[in-house]
């Protein structure tokens, strides 16, 4: 009895540091889930003549992925996410951030092009606005603009079919219901 | 002629230094107050620095958003808000009370609590181990000789 205390208070220490040790500090809850998307008008990649909106997409469900050619995490999300745009699930839109316009142009005429198109964040103010820590990150935004999951790092095809990919099924059957 | 524009010259550019160097008080108390506030933020990209310190991107971008609210006119409670609505309490460096926080802002009092009661009730229990015991007539002459005995030897 006079050892089982103590012994009990270090199973608890231990049980404690093996669930807090394995959490990635670097994954925040996002406070935007469920929230509006914030809204934007940003000239485009291709084009700084015509811009584009986050209200643009009203009634669609479409993925935002920041990104910028200096980001590691997106070279090693590109390859990924030309996969889901080939497979034609859902529009990937991208926010090019705080990136030179001939880097980023080169980076996509290099690794090929994801996204639909990409808007200009040049000094990161509408990144800002979405919380943005650490490119890349991805925004799953429903027909109603609202956000609906954030992916923090490279959208990896895990995260794809057991997250992503389910929820945009979900959302847009029901959108066609509705 | 040429003296006039020379002076007039002279002085315009004295003005043009004077106010590229001297800061509208306005500014100054911004930038005192950026730092002040800045000290209390997170930087998000590298956790363990606050955003007075931190040279990362981010950092450099939130600091001059805040500058830019602080033009406005924002007090800091709302540049606070405006923040933790994106990047959620995390960036606070003092963590706001809230039931979530409860353990962490008054769980150590508690463990002192804990830590006081067990305390007292082990220095009650000895006390109490020790029982009285009251000396027998037989205890007492023992004593007295020996205390009669060592008054001897020291006198």
């Amino acid at each position: 009895m006079r050892y089982l205390i103590p012994l009990g208070l270090f199973l608890v220490l231990v049980l404690l540091l093996a669930i807090g040790l394995r959490r990635d500090p670097n994954e925040l809850p996002s406070v935007l889930i469920n929230k509006a998307a914030p809204t934007f008008r940003l000239p485009q990649l291709d084009d700084h003549s015509k811009t584009f909106s986050a209200d643009d997409m009203r009634g669609k469900v479409w993925l935002l992925n920041v990104w910028a050619s200096w980001c590691i995490g997106c070279r090693e999300e590109h390859e990924w996410l030309l996969e889901y745009s080939r497979s034609g699930a859902v529009p990937i839109y991208g926010l090019n951030y705080k990136d030179k316009h001939e880097d980023a142009v080169a980076w996509l005429e290099e690794l090929g092009d994801p996204y639909v198109l990409s808007a200009v964040d040049l000094d990161g103010r509408v990144a800002i606005d979405y919380g943005v820590y650490g490119a890349p990150e991805t925004y799953l935004i429903d027909q109603s603009g609202t956000i609906r999951f954030k992916q923090v790092g490279p959208l990896s095809p895990d995260v794809w079919s057991k997250k992503v990919l389910p929820m945009v099924q979900e959302l847009n059957r029901q959108g066609t219901t509705k | 002629m040429t003296r006039i524009r020379f002076v007039s010259v002279l002085l315009l550019g004295l003005f043009a230094f004077g106010a590229a160097h001297a800061q509208t008080p306005d500014e100054a108390e911004i930038e005192r107050r950026l730092h002040k506030l800045s000290q209390e933020l997170r930087c998000l990209q590298c956790q363990n620095q606050t955003l007075a310190d931190s040279p990362a991107g981010l950092a450099e971008d939130l600091r001059r958003e805040i500058r830019v609210q602080m033009r406005a006119g924002k007090s800091d409670e709302e540049i606070v808000a405006f923040l933790t609505a994106r990047y959620g309490d995390f960036i606070l460096y003092r963590p706001r009370v809230t039931p979530g926080t409860y353990l962490l802002w008054f769980g150590p009092f508690v463990v002192l609590l804990i830590g006081l009661f067990l305390l007292f009730r082990y220095i009650r229990k000895r006390r109490d181990s020790i029982a009285e015991k009251p000396l027998t007539d037989d205890d007492r002459r023992r004593a007295e000789e020996l205390l009669a005995a060592s008054g001897k030897e020291t006198a």
